[in-house]
C-alpha cells in the first residue's frame, strides 16, 4: 500500500469531504438565509467548543457563560458606539472578555460540581442585570446598534458569503486550537483533573492553576464568538445575556457529546437548525427541541456522536459488516 | 538522616480526635509498617502526611524541610509519593497513560499546549519501563476499565514509583488481592531500592511482617506501640487492641 493510500483513511477522508463542503457552501446553497443560519452554527459551535472546554474537558459545568459571550459584544459594539475603529474595539473586546473570564475563574474555581454552577450562573445573571439596568452604559433593553461590519484587508463581510467565510475561518482555527489542546500535556492534565481531582494534586499539578487556564481559554473563545454573533446582527441587547443563551449553549455541548470536537458542532448545528428552520414550520417549536434532546439523552446519554459511534460499532458486529469490535468508549478526541 | 519527622501531629473532626499527638520518624531508606484496627486513623495520617488534610498541630518534617503547610502537589515535588486505599486511577484512559500522567506530574512539560501528550517518546518509555518493573508491560496499551483490580493496584503502585520517590506511602497495598497476586505485590515491594524510604498501611499481618523493620501501633489516633517487628508482636498492648489473644 504506498504512502498516499495509508493517509486515506475513513476519517481523514470524512474530514476533506466536510471541508470541501463547508468552503463551497455558499455556491450550493445559493440563498442568503440559509447561508445565515449556516453562519449562526458556525459561531454558536464556536462558543459550544469554547464550554466544551470546561464541561467536556474540565468537568466543570458552567451556566454563566453568555456573561463571556455578551460581554465581548457589548464592550466592541460600545467602543463602535464611541467612534473607536474594529480593531481597536474587537482587541479591547476580547482583552476585557479574558479578564472578565478571569474574575469568573476566581470566583468559581473555590468549588466543583454544583457550587461551581451556581456561581457561575450567579455572576451571569449580575451581568445579564448590569446590561438590562445599567442604561447609562448599555442602553438597557433598547440594545447598541453596530454600524458596519468590518472589511479585514478589504475583504467586504457586508454580505451573507462573506461573512459566512468569516466564520468559516474563525471556526476552523478553533477547532485547530483545541484539537491541539486537548491532544497536548495540558488537556491530559485538564482532564485528570476532570477524573481524579485529588490523585493530581498528589501527582503534583496544581489542579486550581490548570482550570484557571482552561477558564480563560474558554472565556478567549467566548469572546471570539460574542464578537461574531455580534457582526452578524450588528446589534446587542440583554437578551444576549440571559440565562436562556447560557442554557442553550449547554445543551448543544451536552446534545452532541461532552469531551469530543465533533460533538459541540453536532449540537450548535441542532439548536440553530430548530430554532431558526423548524421554528418557521412549527409554532412550538420549543418543544420539538425539548423532544429531541429528551430523545439523545434517553438513548444515548453521553450525546449523540459518541452515542452514534456506539451504535455503528454496535451495528458491525452484530450485522458483522466488519471485524468484530467493542462498543466504543466515550469518543472523546476521536470525534 | 530521617527520611520523615512527624512531631506532635494532632487532628480533630467536630471534635473527635482522630489524631492525637503523634510522633513518628522513619529513617532514611527504613521499611516502617503503619497498623491498628479499623478507625485507629491510619488513614488520616497518611492524609496528614502528603497534605490532603491540614493538622491542628504538630509539624512534618521531610528530609529536614519542614512541610507542614507545604501543598500537596509540592509535597510530590519534593519527593514524595502514595498510593490510595481506594484505586483513584483514570479508568478511560490506558495503563501507559495512566503512568504517563504520573510522569507528566513532575514535569514542565505539563503546561504545554501545542505538543502531543503521546508522542512525548521520554515519558513513553520511562512509563513502559515502569509498568515492567510491575510486570504489566504486556498490558500498557490496554484500557484500565479492562484490567483486573490486581492490575490496578500494580499500576498505582507503577505511577508511585515511576515518580522515583524519596518517600513512598503505601495504603493497603495488599488489599482485595488474590494469594497470587499477594505474592506478586510482595515481591515487588521487597525490590524496591533502599532510597525509597517506604511507610506501608496494612492489615495483612502475613505479608507485611515480612516488610516491616519497624513498626507503630495506632489505636484511636494515638501511638500505642512502637519497636521492632519482633517488640511490636510481642507487646501485650499490640495482642490486646489489634492480634487478638
Amino acid at each position: 500500500m504506498s504512502a498516499v493510500a495509508r493517509l486515506i483513511t475513513p476519517r481523514a477522508a470524512a474530514i476533506v469531504v466536510a471541508l470541501l463542503l463547508l468552503l463551497t457552501l455558499p455556491a450550493w446553497v445559493g440563498n442568503p438565509y440559509y447561508i445565515n443560519i449556516a453562519s449562526q452554527i458556525l459561531f454558536f459551535a464556536v462558543f459550544a467548543l469554547a464550554l466544551n472546554v470546561l464541561v467536556g474537558y474540565g468537568g466543570l459545568v458552567s451556566l454563566g457563560h453568555a456573561g463571556l459571550f455578551a460581554m465581548a459584544g457589548y464592550t466592541a459594539a460600545l467602543l463602535l458606539a464611541r467612534g473607536h475603529g474594529h480593531l481597536v474595539a474587537d482587541t479591547a473586546a476580547l482583552a476585557v472578555t479574558v479578564v472578565t473570564a478571569a474574575v469568573y475563574a476566581l470566583l468559581s474555581l473555590r468549588s466543583t460540581g454544583i457550587g461551581f454552577l451556581m456561581i457561575t450562573l450567579a455572576i451571569g445573571q449580575i451581568l445579564w442585570g448590569i446590561a438590562y439596568r445599567w442604561a447609562s452604559l448599555t442602553n438597557g433593553d433598547n440594545g447598541v446598534n453596530v454600524a458596519s461590519r468590518p472589511s479585514p484587508f478589504g475583504f467586504s463581510l457586508a454580505g451573507a458569503d462573506g461573512f459566512y467565510y468569516l466564520c468559516l475561518v474563525v471556526f476552523l482555527v478553533c477547532v485547530a486550537t483545541m484539537a491541539v489542546v486537548v491532544r497536548s500535556p495540558f488537556g491530559a492534565s485538564l482532564r485528570g483533573t476532570r477524573d481524579q481531582e485529588r490523585r493530581m494534586s498528589a501527582l503534583g499539578y496544581n489542579v486550581w492553576l490548570i482550570r484557571f487556564y482552561a477558564f480563560l481559554l474558554s472565556g478567549f473563545w467566548s469572546g471570539v464568538a460574542g464578537l461574531l454573533f455580534l457582526y452578524y446582527n450588528q446589534f446587542i441587547s440583554p437578551q444576549i445575556v440571559a440565562l436562556t443563551t447560557s442554557a442553550e449553549t449547554l445543551l448543544m455541548v451536552i446534545s452532541g457529546g461532552t469531551a469530543t470536537l465533533l460533538g459541540p458542532i453536532v449540537g450548535a448545528a441542532i439548536v440553530v437548525i430548530m430554532k431558526n428552520v423548524v421554528s418557521a414550520y412549527i409554532v412550538r417549536w420549543n418543544m420539538v427541541l425539548g423532544i429531541i434532546f429528551i430523545l439523545i439523552i434517553s438513548f444515548m446519554p453521553e450525546g449523540l456522536v459518541p452515542g452514534s459511534a456506539r451504535l455503528w460499532a454496535w451495528l458491525r458486529h452484530r450485522w458483522g459488516a466488519g471485524k468484530a469490535q467493542p462498543a466504543a468508549k466515550t469518543g472523546e478526541d476521536g470525534a | 538522616m530521617m527520611a520523615l519527622q512527624v512531631s506532635e501531629l494532632q487532628k480533630s473532626f467536630e471534635g473527635l480526635n482522630v489524631t492525637r499527638r503523634v510522633n513518628l520518624a522513619v529513617e532514611a531508606g527504613e521499611r516502617r509498617l503503619i497498623i491498628g484496627p479499623n478507625g485507629a486513623g491510619k488513614t488520616t495520617l497518611f492524609n496528614l502526611i502528603t497534605g490532603e488534610i491540614a493538622p491542628d498541630g504538630g509539624s512534618i518534617g521531610l528530609f529536614g524541610d519542614d512541610i507542614t503547610r507545604t501543598s500537596v502537589r509540592a509535597r510530590a515535588h519534593l519527593g514524595m509519593a502514595r498510593t490510595y486505599q481506594i484505586i483513584t486511577l483514570f479508568g478511560r484512559d490506558t495503563l501507559l497513560r495512566n503512568v504517563m500522567l504520573a510522569l507528566l506530574g513532575l514535569c514542565p512539560r505539563r503546561w504545554n499546549p501545542l505538543i502531543d501528550f503521546e508522542r512525548q517518546q521520554d515519558l513513553v518509555e520511562k512509563a513502559e519501563a515502569a509498568l515492567a518493573r510491575v510486570g504489566l508491560a504486556h498490558l500498557a496499551h490496554r484500557p484500565l476499565a479492562e484490567t483486573s483490580y490486581g492490575e490496578r493496584r500494580r499500576v498505582e503502585i507503577a505511577m508511585a514509583l515511576a515518580q522515583n520517590p524519596r518517600v513512598l506511602l503505601l495504603d493497603e497495598p495488599f488489599a482485595g488481592l488474590s494469594i497470587d497476586e499477594r505474592r506478586d505485590v510482595q515481591k515487588l515491594l521487597l525490590a524496591i531500592p533502599r532510597d525509597v524510604t517506604m511507610v506501608m498501611i496494612e492489615h495483612n499481618m502475613d505479608v507485611a511482617l515480612e516488610f516491616a523493620e519497624k513498626i507503630t501501633l495506632l489505636h484511636f489516633g494515638e501511638v500505642i506501640v512502637e519497636g521492632t517487628r519482633a517488640e511490636v508482636v510481642a507487646n501485650p498492648r499490640t495482642r490486646e487492641v489489634y492480634l487478638g489473644h
